[in-house]
Order: structure tokens, then C-alpha cells, then sequence
């Protein structure tokens, strides 16, 4: 504490504003979308009044509106499935440290995380097409296609956040209950899934945002009739700013400053029961 | 045109006037004013959270007092950052720096002042013999163990020399034989430099072995600064006779004086108390009589000492090179009374249950004001 | 005997090894390793593969390297073409240009915004971290394709940032910053920013106040225990930061495409036109190949100071 003190006096007001101007810079743009989604001109130039008539529209875009529901369908198998899978390859990088495959798992793990997504994308194309000719399956691309592919660097992310709670549970509940005689499986689901379990809610969520807002993958891999959402809201957006997409940014902003609060809360309240337990 | 002279000579080396730190709304220090002379081993002895580091930090400059001023040398450092102040600390975690060896963490504060690679180098090969550790100059704080660590600790505060060395609780983290062998050390240490040492503890054992002079801290004040052995021998508050060592307390009046000898009615001890103490009391006064353990002694045939009382013993505790016997007084009242076993652990001739007469001289004990 | 002994062993050992994997083990390792192996390890030898074929016009759009010929001979056809295209063609030499160019000052850009930043937050009150933290993060959960999108808006022509301008009057005639290297710089330096921050913070959280303490103690003024002490500690966060920017970036589309205009070439651009527009999959495939080849680098740059943090972190703890 004394030590913050030492640094108010050298160089705090300074930092405070960097810090201020690196906020504004997050969020200006942000706003920007929101103030402009009410405008009630189709141009951004101008303020001509407020009105909430994008909303609107936005209801009556057919193509928009299925696109979502695809998308939110292939976010939530996607984002299971790679809980499932992360949640596996984290025990295996926290538990089994030693065993075969955890180091090559290791490098697998890490190098979705930062894979240029185009990348990914083309190859997983070439080897759908491939297997397509090879075996005949996946027969056609499309939903199917797009969910193994968001699964895929989903569960990386899935990995890491598992990975680290997993890092931070005592080993030794688990040693407890198997010296209480239970076996591994039915330790895993009593006594360490409950304990990781809120890593496992923030992974799926993680998942599922991630896949939500792919763009490039999905243009790769999926098939014709399969739409995703960020390939209309692109295809919109490349012809330039649209007022329905700023009304779609808003609805999208809501609902992501919702879920945080309502998570935020829930966790608080979490904590606080547990400090007031000890 | 004397009395410039006078002061001037008795310019200390560290003045501390109406110093006070608050922290919200609790008085860390509160309106201290001492002197720390040159060349000493000075030790800040309290229990915990009364203040010690707080003042110890002022003093570094780390902290910004509240109120008051700091003197160092005659000049007023008050508002100097801890980087102008010639003054260095030992940190009661040590805070090496982990990125640098042991002999780049000994360099850092000659590099600052810019000494020139011969002579900095030559002063770090000093630092390293001065602490014994001449071989680790080339490790990383992580590759030592906490004795060294903490030698590392000393002479990276000690290499540029400085007027005043600030140790927060420098033993701390040792074991209890290792602490023994550095107080030692860092007495030698203190003498062969001639710089001052400022040290933090609030262990009076180690306060004690170590000091020139402890200043007795309660609550954010000085409760009394002295010598070690006056500290022991005329403590100047219940406080203070209770913090250092043990001791018996009887309440009593004052119920006359004469020259030096006080007489005090004690229902307590059961009667009169004789003390002497040769400044003036008044009569009726209430007051306590304070005697160590150590002072009393089992009454002979033929004694005539003027305190004497009889106790049946409660309770015995056997430390090994001496017993500390627990007296229950006709009173209720418990005395302590400790005996060097000087016979051999079958022939300790006291018992419990046994009654015993103690009894001790005027001149071995105090007067405290209630 | 040597040999039969040591084969013995050897035999013990691997039935020992045996017992200790169980089924459960096998797989709960093995069934994300298998999927990991399937859809991301094997994918690269077909871009390999694609990437040595000689292009057609047909579905899809190249040529095997196992062919019949006319009469009746298997002929195998490897392809360096698409290789030597690249190399002879300044326009794909340009563009790896262009990325390295973009990536670099970018994250660069973002070291600049983000280190004040996470030393700040690292600096704040205990009960303020999280929060301060929760708001750099929060962005990232909102589309990332809208709020590129959402520059666009700001940074056309007719725009809101120079409607803003030529309001306050500073300039007399808009900005033209849409469709330009520095339209991409910015909305890199925005998008990936907090990929910065996040490992910045993790490390300098960790620094040690009392260290700064002891450096001030020893005579370092502020700017000297930054330079002598913060800085050298925080070096594997910045080396991770500065890599989970810049592999990603090299590979960036939507940014450049959206943002960017006919100057600022950039692989993952090019790679989608030749893909989707051109279909030249056997080049896409290259460029892919030799992206892969660039990033593999950094990439071991950061898994090495990745776990340098980690270490230090357990070493701390
Ligand atoms: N930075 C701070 N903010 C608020 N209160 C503080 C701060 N530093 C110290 N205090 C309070 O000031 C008082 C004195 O603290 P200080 O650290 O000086 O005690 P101490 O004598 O060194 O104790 P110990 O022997 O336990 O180290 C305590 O009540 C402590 O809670
Ligand atoms: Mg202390």
C-alpha cells in the first residue's frame, strides 16, 4: 500500500491519464455504434433526430434473422462440444503431466490461440475435401462443417481456461477422496467437476462468443445454404455503413453487458459466501 | 555565544521532533520526538503494529509524515525522496532483485551514484568477505538459502556506506540458532564500520544482547529510551517493566519517607514494602513496588531483609539451566521467583506445595506511578 | 547377454508402463488428442499437398499428383510452381512485406498504449484491479467484426471523426484516413490491444513494490528503477504480449480488407483473393505454407516466455 503511495507522488497522474485515454479508446467506437443506431438518418454524417426505426427493420430482414439463428444453433454445439473437449485435454495437461501426448497436446493447445485464422480456415477446407473424396465423409459442407471446424479452435480456448483452475485446485481433494475409497471416475464427477465448474461455464461462454463472431473460418469451411451471421453482417458491411448493423452492434452490446453483469454478480456473490464460510 | 558551542556538539545524528503518521484514522506514530547519537547500535523495541516500521520508514523516506520534522546531520530531510537521503535499509524481506546475481545486487547502489568499475568492483569483493559469502557473488538470489540471503541483504545496504544502516527486523526469518550467531555478527559489523545502526525488533531478548540503547515504543509513542541495563534495572512504567523481562508488581501507599528509604503498604505482599528511592514522595500516594524474579531470594536463618513474606510454591517451570517458582502469597497474590538449579535434578530441594519464606533488599527494587 | 538382459528390461518396463495406463487415462488423453491431431495437425499436409499441385480449371480447382496418363502409365506430378510464383512475383514478396510492416508497428503500437496501461491497472487498488481489468477485456466479447465496423463509421471520409474536426475547425478539408495504412494500424492496435495488456498485467502484478522500494533506497531515481527494475522483470510478459499480437496480425483479413485500401497489401488479404475471387488454391495454399514457415518462430518465442511466466509464477507463489 505504502509502496502506491511512492508511486502517486513520482508519476501517477500520468499514468491515470494513459490510462483514461486507453479507455476511451476501447470504448468510443463502441459508443459511437449505440448513439448512431438511433439516428434516424441512413447516414452517419448527420444527427437528424432520434428513432428507433433500424430496431424495426432490422425485425423484418429475413436474411439477417435466420443467419442468427444458424449461428447461435452451430455456437452452442460447438461450444459444448469443446467444453467437453477442453475439459479432457486440460486434465490431461494439469493431471497427467507425464503421460504420452500431453506435451505434443501442450503445443496443439497453444498454437490455435494465435493461428491466423485464414490459416485454419483453407486447411480445414482442403481437408474436408479430401476426406469428402477419400472416405465420402462429410458428404456435403454446411452446418456439420462449420461446427467440427469451431470446435476445433474453440477448445483450445475451452483448454487454457479450464487449465488454469484445474492448476489452482488442490490435488489433494481429489487424493482425498480416492483414499475415502472412491474411484477416479466418480472422483471426477463429485469432487472435481463441481470445484471447476465455473471454468467450465466461462469456457462455454468463451466458446460460444467465439464462434458467434467467426467470420473467415466459416467462410472457408461452410457450404451453400449455410449463412453465419458475421458472413451476412460482412457481406452488408463491405458495401459500406448501414444503420442496420449499428442497431445489431447494440442489441449484440446489450446482451454481452448483461451476461457480464449478471456472471459478475453471480461470482461476487460466490466469493462472498465462501469468505463468509471461512 | 556557549551555548551555540554546546549544542552544536551535541548536535545528534538523527533528530525526530513531534513526528506523527496517520493512516485513516489510527495514529501509526503519534507525535514522537527522539535523538539517535552517532556510532550506536540503536534498536525501535515493541509489540507488534505499534508503529516501528512506520517510524523506520519515515526515516528511509519512504513515508510521508503526517506532522513533524526529520533531521538527519543537523539538515532537514523531511521532504527528501528516499533516493537523496544517506541513508540505506535492509528489508525485512530482503528484496534482492531476482533478475540480478548476488554481486550486481551489491553493485546497484554504487552504479547509482556512478563509482567508477575498478573501484566498485574492489568494494563489492569487501562486501562479500565483510558477510562471509565470498563464494556467491556470481548466483542468482533464488540459488541461496534464507542465512545467505539475508547476508546478501546486509551487504548490498551496507556497500555504499552509509551514515545510518535502517534494519527492519533483519533476523526474522532465521532460525533461533542462526539468529544467536548474527546478532553477534552485526554487533561486530556495527563496531568495525562506525556507522549507526537503526534496528526494529520486537524481540527484547535480541533488543537487549544487541543495543546500545532501545527506545520502548507502545501505541505509536516512546514509552522510555535507555540503555539495556537501565531499561532492565529502573523501568519507568508498568509497561515497560512488563515488556522486558519478568517481574512482580505489588500495589501499594506510601506511607512515609525517610532519606532514601520509602515505606509502602502493600495488602498484596501483606504488609510493609521498604524501597529506597531517594526522590521526594508524598505521603498517601498510591503506588507500585516492582521487583524481578531473579532478585528475590529464599530467606535464611539470620536474614535480615526488609521484605520478606511467606508463600506456599503452585507451580514449578523447569527451563533447564534454572527453575521459575510461582509463590501463592496469603493474599492470593502470586510471586514469581526464579533459582539457577545449581544441583542435580534429584536433589532440587523445592516442591510443590512446600511453604516457603522469599525475601529481598531495599535497593533491589523500584517504584512505579500507577 | 548384455542385449537379452536389457531386452527383458525394456519388456518389464513397457508392461509395467501398461498397467499404469488405464483405459480411463487413455481416454481422457487420448480423445482430444486424436480430435486436435485429426482437424488441426493433419490439415497442414494437405495445404502442403495443395500447395505442390498445379492448378485447373475444374472441381476442385487442382490437378492430383497422381494422374493416369494417355495410355495407361500412373505418373506422379509434383508442382514447385506455385513456390517460384511467389518468389518471382513481387506481389506476393510485397505483401509478406506488407504484413511483416503492419505487425510490426502494430504491436509496437499497442506496446506503447498497453504498457501504461497494465502498469496502471497492476498499480491500482486491490479492489479496483479486477474491474479495471473486467473493462479492457469487456470489448473482446462484443463482435470483433463489428467493432472494425464500427472505425469505419468513425473514420470515413464524411466520418464522425472528421465531422468532429471540421467542426471544432482544425482542419478545413476531411481527412483521408479511410482506406489507408494508417486506417489499419489503428483498427489493428484497437482490436488486438487487450491480447497485449492481458499478459502485461500478469506479469507486472507480480513485480515485487518493495523491490522498487529497495531500488529508491539505493539511489535510483524513478525513470532509473523503472529502466533497472521494472522493466527487465516485465520482459517475458512483453515478449508474450508482443507475440499473440503479431502472429495473428500476419495473418489478418478482415481488418485490412474492411479498413485498409489498395497500399496496404497484406497475406491474409491476398491469400483470400486468390482463394475466393482468383480461385488459385494450389497458390493459396503456398502462401499459407510459407506464412506457416514465417510465424513458426515467433510462435516458439512465445511458448518459451510463456512458460518462463509460468515458472516464475509458481517460483512466487
Ligand atoms: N500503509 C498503511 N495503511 C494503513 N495502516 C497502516 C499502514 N501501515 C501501517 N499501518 C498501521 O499502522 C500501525 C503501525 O504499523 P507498523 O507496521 O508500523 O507496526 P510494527 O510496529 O512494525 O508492527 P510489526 O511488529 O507487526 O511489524 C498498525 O496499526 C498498522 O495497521
Ligand atoms: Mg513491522
Amino acid at each position: 500500500m505504502s509502496a502506491i503511495k511512492q508511486h502517486r507522488r513520482a508519476g501517477f497522474p500520468w499514468l491515470w491519464t494513459a490510462l483514461a485515454f486507453g479507455y476511451v479508446f476501447l470504448y468510443a467506437p463502441i459508443l459511437s455504434l449505440i448513439v448512431y443506431s438511433f439516428n434516424e438518418s441512413r447516414l452517419v454524417t448527420v444527427w437528424a433526430g432520434f428513432s428507433t426505426r433500424w430496431y424495426g427493420e432490422l425485425m423484418q430482414n429475413e436474411q439477417l434473422l435466420s443467419a442468427a439463428w444458424l449461428s447461435i444453433k452451430v455456437a452452442a454445439v460447438a461450444a459444448t462440444i469443446a467444453v467437453v473437449l477442453g475439459t479432457l485435454a486440460a486434465m490431461t495437461l494439469v493431471r497427467f503431466r507425464r503421460q504420452w501426448g500431453a506435451r505434443s497436446m501442450g503445443i496443439m493447445v497453444a498454437a490455435p490461440l494465435v493461428m491466423p485464422e485464414i490459416i485454419l480456415g483453407l486447411s480445414l477446407l482442403l481437408l474436408f475435401m479430401s476426406m469428402a473424396d477419400l472416405i465420402g465423409w462429410p458428404a456435403s459442407r454446411g452446418q456439420g462443417t462449420i461446427i467440427m471446424a469451431h470446435v476445433t479452435f474453440c477448445m483450445a480456448y475451452v483448454t487454457v481456461v479450464v487449465q488454469s483452475r484445474l492448476a489452482y485446485m488442490d490435488a489433494s481433494l481429489e487424493e482425498a477422496a480416492m483414499d475415502l475409497g472412491a474411484r477416479p471416475l466418480k472422483v471426477f464427477f463429485t469432487i472435481t467437476l463441481p470445484v471447476i465448474a465455473p471454468s467450465l461455464v466461462a469456457g462455454w461462454l468463451l466458446a460460444f462468443t467465439l464462434s458467434m463472431d467467426d467470420l473467415v473460418v466459416a467462410s472457408f469451411v461452410s457450404g451453400p445454404g449455410a449463412t453465419t451471421l458475421p458472413m451476412v453482417v460482412y457481406s452488408s458491411v463491405r458495401l459500406g455503413v448501414s444503420p442496420q448493423i449499428n442497431a445489431l452492434a447494440t442489441i449484440i452490446i446489450a446482451v454481452v453487458v448483461v451476461a457480464v453483469s449478471v456472471a459478475g454478480y453471480l461470482m461476487y456473490r460466490q466469493d462472498k459466501q465462501r469468505t463468509n464460510m471461512q | 555565544m556557549n551555548n551555540v558551542v554546546a549544542n552544536a556538539e551535541q548536535e545528534p545524528l538523527v533528530r525526530i521532533r513531534n513526528l506523527s503518521k496517520v493512516f485513516g484514522s489510527t495514529y501509526a506514530v503519534d507525535n514522537i520526538s527522539l535523538d539517535i547519537e552517532e556510532k550506536g547500535f540503536f534498536s525501535l523495541l515493541g509489540s507488534s503494529g505499534c508503529g516501528k516500521t512506520t517510524l523506520l520508514r519515515m526515516l528511509a523516506g519512504f513515508e510521508t509524515p503526517t506532522e513533524g520534522r526529520i533531521f538527519i546531520d543537523g539538515k532537514d530531510v523531511t521532504d527528501l525522496p528516499p533516493y537523496e537521503r544517506q541513508v540505506n535499509m535492509m528489508f525485512q524481506s530482503y528484496a534482492l532483485f531476482p533478475h540480478m546475481t548476488v554481486a550486481d545486487n551489491i553493485a546497484y547502489g554504487l552504479k547509482q551514484e556512478r563509482m567508477a568499475r575498478p573501484g566498485r568492483d574492489e568494494r563489492v569483493r569487501e562486501m562479500l568477505s565483510l558477510v562471509q559469502i565470498e563464494k556467491l557473488g556470481h548466483r542468482k538470489p533464488h540459488q541461496l538459502s534464507g542465512g545467505q540471503r539475508q547476508r546478501v541483504a546486509l551487504a548490498r545496504a551496507l556497500a555504499k556506506l552509509p551514515k545510518i544502516l535502517l534494519l527492519d527486523e533483519p533476523l526474522g526469518a532465521l532460525d533461533r540458532k542462526l539468529r544467536e550467531q548474527t546478532q553477534f555478527e552485526l554487533v561486530n559489523l556495527q563496531e568495525r564500520l562506525g556507522i549507526t545502526f537503526i534496528v526494529v525488533t520486537h524481540d527484547q531478548e535480541e533488543a537487549m544482547t544487541m543495543s546500545s540503547r532501545i527506545a520502548l515504543m507502545r501505541e505509536g509513542r516512546i514509552e522510555q529510551v535507555d540503555s539495556p541495563q537501565r531499561m532492565y534495572e529502573f523501568p519507568q512504567s508498568r509497561y515497560a517493566a512488563n515488556f522486558i523481562g519478568n517481574v512482580n508488581l505489588f500495589d501499594g501507599v506510601v506511607t512515609s519517607q525517610s532519606g532514601d528509604q520509602v515505606l509502602v503498604d502493600s495488602e498484596e505482599a501483606g504488609g510493609q514494602l521498604c524501597v529506597r528511592h531517594s526522590q521526594p514522595m508524598t505521603v498517601g500516594m498510591p503506588i507500585t513496588v516492582a521487583v524481578r524474579p531473579e532478585k528475590i531470594r529464599m530467606v535464611q536463618a539470620g536474614d535480615d531483609l526488609p521484605n520478606q513474606m511467606q508463600g506456599v510454591i503452585r507451580e514449578i517451570a523447569y527451563l533447564g539451566d534454572e527453575s521459575i517458582y510461582h509463590v501463592e502469597l496469603a493474599s492470593g497474590k502470586r510471586v514469581k521467583y526464579t533459582q539457577p538449579n545449581v544441583q542435580a535434578l534429584a536433589e532440587l530441594p523445592l516442591t510443590w506445595g512446600q511453604t516457603i519464606a522469599l525475601g529481598w533488599h531495599a535497593d533491589r527494587c523500584g517504584l512505579l506511578a500507577q | 547377454m548384455t542385449g537379452y538382459g536389457g531386452g527383458a528390461g525394456a519388456l518389464a518396463g513397457l508392461r509395467a508402463r501398461w498397467r499404469r495406463l488405464t483405459v480411463g487415462r487413455w481416454l481422457v488423453t487420448g480423445i482430444p488428442w486424436l480430435w486436435l491431431v485429426i482437424f488441426f495437425c493433419l490439415p497442414f499436409l494437405f495445404i502442403l499437398k495443395i500447395s505442390l499441385s498445379e492448378p485447373a480449371l475444374a472441381q476442385p480447382p487442382y490437378l492430383n499428383w497422381i494422374r493416369e496418363t494417355a495410355d495407361g502409365l500412373v505418373s506422379i506430378v509434383v508442382n514447385f510452381g506455385n513456390y517460384g510464383l511467389l518468389w518471382d512475383d513481387s506481389l506476393y514478396v510485397s505483401a509478406l512485406f506488407g504484413s511483416l510492416q503492419v505487425a510490426a508497428i502494430s504491436t509496437l503500437l499497442c506496446l506503447l498504449i498497453g504498457y501504461p496501461m497494465a502498469y496502471a491497472i497492476a498499480r491500482a487498488p486491490t479492489h479496483l484491479r479486477m474491474p479495471l481489468l473486467m473493462l479492457v477485456i469487456l470489448p473482446f466479447w462484443t463482435s470483433f467484426l463489428i467493432r472494425i465496423y464500427a472505425w469505419m463509421g468513425i473514420l470515413n471520409t464524411n466520418g464522425i471523426l472528421n465531422n468532429f474536426l471540421l467542426w471544432l475547425g482544425v482542419i478545413e478539408q476531411p481527412l483521408e484516413i479511410m482506406h489507408t495504412s494508417l486506417a489499419v494500424y489503428i483498427g489493428v492496435t484497437y482490436a488486438y490491444l487487450p491480447f497485449m495488456i492481458l499478459p502485461l498485467y500478469a506479469t507486472l502484478s507480480r513485480l515485487d513494490p518493495v523491490l522498487l522500494e529497495a531500488a529508491a533506497d539505493l539511489g535510483a531515481r524513478p525513470a532509473k528503477q523503472f529502466l533497472t527494475i521494472t522493466w527487465p522483470q516485465s520482459v517475458p510478459g512483453v515478449i508474450a504480449g508482443a507475440m499473440l499480437v503479431f502472429i495473428p496480425v500476419m495473418g489478418e483479413f478482415v481488418i485490412p480488407d474492411l479498413l485498409g485500401g489498395p497500399d496496404s497489401l497484406m497475406l491474409g488479404k491476398l491469400m483470400w483473393t486468390e482463394f475466393f475471387n482468383n480461385r488459385d488454391w494450389p497458390v493459396a495454399s503456398a502462401l499459407a505454407a510459407v506464412l506457416l514457415v514465417v510465424l513458426i518462430i515467433p510462435f516458439l518465442l512465445l511458448r518459451h516466455y510463456e512458460s518462463r511466466a509460468e515458472a516464475n509464477g509458481e517460483e512466487a507463489a
